[in-house]
């Protein structure tokens, strides 16, 4: 009988998630930023 | 529940209205698929973070500049940008070879296979061989010290033994010896490289 031995792996593979830090951060970052339009130019600031 | 109802283009849109927490629910419903994508190409946890924050980073930047015109194709827009940073990744990688710094000794740091492959070994051959016949070029005396010095591994002492002349007059013969290769190999424009 032929095992599968990557089975453990690929189920592993399919649990991972980023950490809620990352998100959070994410979710910062967008709050954050706002992007201003002048003159047809695009700024971008960070207002923490 | 009420997430699963909405759909991502009515999500991007918001968002793009200015609704933050239509991100949220994007970044949620997609971030298994979107992070795993990452970490089966770089099996690493810490760079799959790092390239699922920089993923998503642009993808802010380029809805809040109103960049975005991919309608309805928001999970494939954004595993494509992810594909294109993991192939950054490999390329700054390859240009910068990396040093696990996890304090372990890694025994390859320290040792290469250096056995040549199969043009070197023949290259490395034909050069031995040109080498061989351009020291039986040699005047006798210093084909016999060279010989003695680089094939026999033996000391100008023990060569001087030998032979019966003095060392001096051994390592002379030995410069002689280089100084006759290297005018042949002038000479004909021999090339001998490996």
């Amino acid at each position: 009988m032929a095992k599968i031995y990557s089975e453990n792996s690929t189920k592993n593979l399919n649990d991972l998630k980023p950490k809620e830090e990352t998100v959070k951060f994410l979710l910062n970052y967008s709050k954050a930023l706002s992007v201003i339009d002048y003159n047809k130019m695009k700024f971008e600031a960070l207002l923490n | 529940m009420q997430h699963e109802i909405i759909t991502d283009a009515t999500l991007v849109s918001n968002y793009i209205k200015g609704d933050e927490s239509a991100l949220e629910i994007l970044i949620k419903r997609h971030k298994q698929k979107i992070y795993s994508f990452i970490y089966s190409k770089v099996y690493d946890r810490d760079v799959a973070e790092d390239i699922f924050q920089d993923t998503f980073i642009k993808v802010i930047r380029t809805l809040k500049r109103g960049a975005y015109n991919e309608e309805g194709k928001f999970l494939p827009w954004v595993m494509r940008i992810s594909h294109n940073l993991v192939i950054d990744f490999f390329r700054k990688n390859s240009r910068m070879p990396k040093f696990d710094n996890n304090n372990e000794f890694s025994i390859f740091s320290v040792l290469s296979d250096t056995s040549l492959n199969a043009e070197k070994k023949i290259i490395k051959e034909q050069v031995e061989n040109d080498v061989r016949r351009l020291v039986d070029e040699l005047p006798q005396d210093q084909k016999e010290v060279l010989l003695m010095r680089i094939y026999n591994d033996m000391s100008f002492k023990e060569i001087s033994d030998r032979t019966g002349v003095s060392i001096n007059t051994a390592l002379g013969r030995m410069r002689y010896a280089l100084i006759n290769l290297r005018k042949i190999i002038d000479k004909h424009n021999i090339v001998l490289t490996n």
